[in-house]
């Protein structure tokens, strides 16, 4: 009797596990079709930072905005093709591109030689350049900075130029976020920050007492859509539509909303 | 002139193990060790400070004088209650917003992040060990208290010579498990600027993009909690020698006799 409870329990067990896993494989294969049908269908996941303003922003509700991500809706409503944006953090953005987390990421990223071993780049939507920021008349120009602490956003061009061009004249500090960097300037632990020139001048709006120093750098920097390699499909797409926008005014309305000039 | 000294050091250490490490390694092999060097600092310093601090907080703890305990009981309950990486952010963005913390005597000190970091660890883990130390004299057996109390010792005599030591050999391999539970806390420094070994190794992530460098990284902190876990052990053997097997000559044939010569 109480040989059979056993065996009946085992029994039972082993039939629930066997139920189980076949529930997991038809579920899963399943999910592969709804894959596929949304694939084809044309849902794209696409990928922003939400912490670069003004190109990509997440309002008090946690709602994605800014002109990546008008962009990016601009794009997708060209290319009849219905998108998700969601939020990732700037360091695993290319990891979650690769683990097919989403199919692109518009977060302004620049198209470097190092990152396309990695992702193909769409042809630019905007041009970036450097500049560094600091309290109002504390520095005549750049040669000034010598020596001075400096910051930038470890991930970025211009953490890469920091390091390379001013590595051995002047201390460096990375940061995870701008607005990290932005909050150390504040409260004086750095002398200056070295920052993409858009998101800086939006950022002078609201703090007067700081300043650009010298002219901005010309890295030859240009922003792309980042997509997987093998998805050469979506980049002649997404090229498509970007041409399609520029020229039907679409793009130079976004442009409008956020900068007095053609940032292109 | 001490970093200089290290940067000789690290490049010698990468010379020597370059020919046998994998390419993309020896690249950027110096600032691996250079951030390993300051990850060993940073627990160097920690350790030995958390546990100075950690000896009178866990006395005050078992102090039946509650003008003592109430506010050692709180200093370990707060820092044991919250994360290391809220500490951390606290210490290093929270107070410097305060104008009087940038204009007083301690800002030199705050406004560089290694040693916000080296604060934090030492007063995150002090908490820990005061707690595991007050476990360790709680454990004290208490014919031994009153041994002592009856050989008429006083009390700081009694803690120096009975009960410290008695506590210190049972609470040493909790106490050695704190210490590697410190070092993996240090990598939080990489988030205030440090360029400990965490922070070197996203710095170079953000270079290369390759994934392999968290895994050098982890090596690194294997090999570091490797050296830490078997020098703990050798002084455990060390603190408790008095307990073993006695060692007799020719006795080898015979533990149980050899045995039974230790005192119970």
């Amino acid at each position: 009797m109480k040989r059979n409870t056993i065996i009946s329990i085992i029994m039972a067990f082993g039939f629930a596990a066997g139920v189980a896993a076949c529930g997991d494989d038809a579920k899963k294969s399943e999910e592969k079709m709804e894959k596929k049908e949304v694939a084809t269908a044309g849902e794209i996941t696409i990928a922003t930072e939400g912490a670069y303003p003004p190109f990509n922003t997440k309002d008090a509700a946690g709602e994605l905005g800014g002109f990546d991500v008008e962009i990016a809706k601009a794009l997708c409503e060209e290319m009849k093709k219905t998108c998700k944006i969601v939020a990732q953090d700037w360091d695993g953005i290319i990891p979650g591109l690769e683990a097919k987390k989403y199919d692109a990421i518009v977060a302004s990223m620049s198209i470097t030689d190092e990152r396309k071993q990695k992702v193909a780049f769409t042809n630019p939507y905007y041009s970036n350049y450097l500049q560094f920021v600091a309290k109002k008349d504390a520095f005549a120009d750049t040669a000034a900075l010598e020596g001075k602490t400096i910051g930038a956003q470890r991930s970025t061009v211009a953490s890469k130029w920091l390091e390379d061009n001013m590595g051995s004249k002047a201390t460096v500090k990375l940061y995870d976020t701008q607005t990290a960097a932005y909050e150390d300037l504040k409260n004086g632990r750095l002398d200056a920050i070295l920052s993409d020139i858009y998101p800086a001048h939006d950022w002078l709006k609201e703090n007067g007492e700081y300043a650009f120093v010298g002219e901005k750098i010309d890295i030859d920097d240009k922003i792309g859509i980042a997509v997987r390699k093998d998805d050469k499909e979506l980049v002649k797409a997404f090229n498509d539509a970007l041409e399609a926008i520029r020229s039907n005014g679409k793009y130079e309305e976004i442009n409008k909303k956020y900068f007095p000039f053609d940032i292109f | 002139m001490i970093a200089d000294a290290l940067k000789s050091v690290s490049e010698g250490v990468c010379s020597v193990i370059g020919p046998v490490t994998p390419d993309n390694f020896v690249q950027y092999c110096p600032r691996f060790i250079d951030g390993f060097f300051t990850t060993f600092e940073l627990l160097a310093i920690a350790s030995v400070l958390g546990l100075m601090v950690a000896v009178p907080m866990a006395l005050a703890r078992v102090s039946e004088n509650r003008l003592l305990s109430i506010p050692a009981y709180t200093y370990i309950y707060v820092f044991r209650g919250t994360p290391l990486l809220v500490q951390l952010f606290l210490f290093y963005f929270g107070l410097a917003q305060f104008e009087a913390v940038q204009n007083s005597f301690i800002w030199p000190v705050l406004r560089d992040g290694w040693w916000v970091a080296v604060i934090v660890l030492t007063i995150n883990t002090s908490a820990y060990v005061a707690e595991i130390l007050r476990g360790g004299i709680l454990g004290v057996p208490n014919g031994e208290v009153e041994a002592a109390r009856a050989c008429g010792m006083p009390a700081s005599t009694r803690y120096r010579r009975v009960i410290l030591p008695q506590a210190f050999r049972i609470a040493w391999p909790a106490y050695g498990n704190e210490v590697i539970l410190l070092m993996k806390g240090t990598a939080l420094a990489s988030t205030i600027t440090v360029l400990d070994l965490m922070g070197q190794s996203r710095t170079i992530f953000s270079r290369n993009y390759d994934l392999m460098n968290f895994v050098y990284a982890a090596v690194l902190y294997l090999m570091l909690s490797g050296l830490l876990t078997w020098s703990f052990r050798l002084f455990e053997k060390r603190l408790n020698r008095h307990t073993g097997p006695r060692k007799t000559e020719g006795s080898s044939k015979k533990p149980d006799t050899a045995k039974a010569g230790v005192p119970a």
